[in-house]
């Protein structure tokens, strides 16, 4: 117990004497952050990135792990309300249910920065949000496969995720946004693959079969690289080449699909990025240190990733993140 | 203290009639509604019974059907046993998580293939144990106590792969879930011959009669001189066991342990597949093939979806559609009325 006291002290003289080193930036700032779960491999990434994010900022990142329920988080939130942190992060795991907590946290003058979902609530509750635009991410999952075919007819099937999901309508939209007045590209057929791998295999699997073993099917367009994964292992069974015979694009951007892209198996992949907290720390620099207030909605890039983007590189940085 | 007497007299009836004709076979609801289901499939997909010969193993979208339906008629052998003691195991899906989870991690860190199935199958096992002890020795409702192991097992699988799916190359592995043996897929292969071993040991031995006692009466089958107990502890044991099959191939098919979705929900096809191969979940009399046949069945209508374009909003309402006519057509209103209209023969087909 004293060797703890001790060490904590020494803990915080350090900080202190590091704080006064960087008056400026956010050396020393104690931020918050309720995280949803580990629900799947990007969350866990998303954790590990904020904490490498936090680390190389000089940032006293406290960790609350909610595991997938509200009052969990309500209650990591109010404890940094009292520990008196200077913002919290909070990647909310549902859209409603936030007024009580956050008017707590306004309150107690302490900004708050939502990660990857929105809410329901006033926007004078909370400073800014950073997400991804899923729209965007089918928009350029589907011109690159515009560019990528040119002028010959192509017949696409289409892996959709969880029937009414967010991300599943999104995506869907934003890739028929880009098809719209092709006439050489068609979405033939388009399923729910439930953004797991063996049901992506599944429904791939039906598709081959009904589509004259393949011969009818030009490219293949998964709402995430889960569900790609599993059509690439379909497409290789039915005795064709994924990759070349039928095109492969998706969404994510998890380290498989980019082992696949490396052996010429995944043709692209649009990256949802886990670094959702890097935007967040930016924008609460700019507000601590020049008063800045930043745009309600801080929109992540949609980056495209094809073979030409180093795959195997991109791997290897990835692996160890937690996916 | 004086013990209620029992009549062990045997009823005039014997409930298992050895051998059937043939004619009684093709009249069982689930049949029909198998052969109903494939022709539905066939006529949204002309090519449906097309099967061809293609890299030393079948392919077919009948084939996919029985491969696709394999972990769930594994999954039923096991959850068959179970009912018919008047139980339920709640958590095959989540055994299944744990023993991809520990099959994949294991070979992932350089443990050899048999080794590594031999640890998910005996991790099967003791998760099937685990669910037999809460049922036996500490008397809890099976509902219950297998709830607990279908929460808290994929959250151990999920320790054990670390939140994230544990991807291999490993031959052994990847031939179980996609290998094939003289030209049909492992896990049909698999699922058959656990089928076989399983009736046998039941009808062939008194275990299916004594199984069969438990689940009408427990405490008569206990005052009747039989350790319904130790029955139990195996048929739970079974049913892990029979999950870490189903786990092992639903791992070795994506080549990867995802500990999130692997066996997600599928206790409840495998209880339905039992339910539509005619077993009471009231216990009693039970038929595995006819389980499997369910399972066949389940399967059958999901890749009819996929292959009939329908979008897939409709999945679940076709499904569900389609188990209601088969539930109905099995039900004893519906039985009687056959049997009164076609003279009270066929109508005993069961």
């Amino acid at each position: 117990m004293k060797g703890i006291k001790t060490l904590a002290l020494g803990a915080g003289l350090g900080s202190l004497l590091l704080s006064a080193a960087w008056a400026e930036g956010l050396d020393g700032k104690v931020i918050g952050f309720s995280q949803i779960g580990s629900e799947s491999g990007w969350r866990a990434a998303e954790t590990s990135v904020t904490k490498a994010e936090a680390e190389a900022r000089g940032i006293d990142l406290k960790f609350a792990d909610a595991q997938q329920k509200q009052e969990n988080q309500i209650k990591a939130i109010r404890g940094f309300v009292a520990q008196g942190v200077d913002a919290i992060l909070v990647a909310p795991v549902v859209a409603t249910g936030w007024e009580e907590v956050l008017t707590e946290a306004k309150e107690a003058n302490i900004p708050v920065v939502l990660l990857d979902r929105g809410i329901e609530a006033p926007e004078d509750l909370y400073l800014t949000s950073v997400a991804s635009d899923q729209v965007v991410e089918g928009r350029v999952a589907g011109e690159w496969l515009v560019a990528a075919v040119g002028d010959k007819p192509c017949n696409v099937v289409e892996l959709q995720g969880t029937v009414g999901s967010s991300p599943a309508i999104n995506r869907k939209q934003g890739f028929e946004e880009a098809l719209a007045g092709k006439d050489n590209l068609a979405i033939i057929r388009s399923q729910t693959g439930d953004f797991t791998r063996s049901k992506g295999k599944e429904v791939m699997e039906g598709f081959l079969k009904a589509e004259g073993g393949g011969a009818n099917i030009c490219a293949v367009y998964a709402h995430n690289d889960d569900m790609a994964v599993g059509a690439i292992q379909a497409i290789k069974d039915a005795g064709l080449k994924p990759g070349a015979d039928i095109l492969v694009v998706s969404i994510d951007a998890v380290p498989d699909i980019f082992s696949a892209m490396a052996t010429g198996e995944a043709n692209a992949t649009v990256e949802l990025t886990p670094n959702m907290a890097g935007p967040a720390f930016d924008a609460l620099q700019a507000y601590w240190d020049a008063g800045t207030v930043p745009p309600k909605f801080i929109i992540t890039e949609s980056k495209l990733y094809t073979p030409t983007d180093d795959p195997q590189g991109e791997y290897e940085r990835r692996k160890d993140l937690g996916y | 203290m004086t013990r209620p007497t029992i009549d062990l007299r045997p009823t005039t009836q014997p409930p298992y009639p050895r051998a059937r004709p043939i004619h009684a076979f093709f009249t069982r609801p689930q049949v029909i509604a198998l052969i109903a289901v494939l022709l539905v499939n066939w006529m949204l997909f002309p090519g449906f019974f097309t099967i061809t010969w293609q890299d030393g193993r079948l392919f077919g979208s009948l084939i996919d059907v029985l491969n696709r339906g394999a972990p769930v008629a594994i999954l039923a052998i096991g959850m068959t046993a179970v009912i018919a003691t008047k139980g339920v195991d709640l958590s095959v899906g989540a055994v299944m998580a744990i023993s991809g989870a520990v099959a994949a991690t294991l070979v992932s860190s350089g443990v050899s293939a048999p080794v590594a199935v031999a640890a998910a199958l005996g991790a099967g096992l003791l998760c099937g144990l685990w669910n037999g002890i809460l049922v036996t020795v500490l008397d809890i409702q099976p509902i219950i106590a297998t709830l607990v192991l279908m929460v808290a097992g994929r959250g151990l699988a999920q320790l054990v792969t670390e939140g994230s799916i544990v991807t291999f190359s490993d031959p052994v592995l990847v031939f179980i879930g996609t290998g094939s043996i003289l030209g049909l897929p492992t896990p049909v292969v698999i699922a058959l011959l656990l089928m076989i071993a399983a009736t046998l040991a039941v009808r062939r031995t008194a275990l299916g009669l004594l199984i069969e006692a438990v689940g009408v009466n427990r405490s008569a089958a206990r005052f009747a001189g039989l350790s319904a107990g130790a029955l139990l502890l195996i048929v739970y044991t079974f049913a892990g066991f029979c999950a870490a099959v189903a786990g092992l191939i639903v791992a070795g098919d994506i080549r990867g342990a995802d500990a999130n979705n692997a066996g997600l929900w599928l206790e409840l096809d495998a209880i339905l597949a039992v339910v539509i191969g005619g077993t009471s979940l009231l216990g009693g009399r039970f038929s595995i093939p006819m389980a499997v046949l369910g399972a066949i069945i389940i399967q059958a209508m999901n890749t009819g979806i996929l292959i009939s374009g329908f979008s897939p909003e409709f999945n679940l309402v076709v499904k569900s559609a389609v188990i209601i006519v088969i539930l109905v057509l099995q039900s004893p209103l519906s039985a009687r009325m056959f049997r009164g209209r076609s003279g009270g023969n066929s109508g005993k087909a069961k």
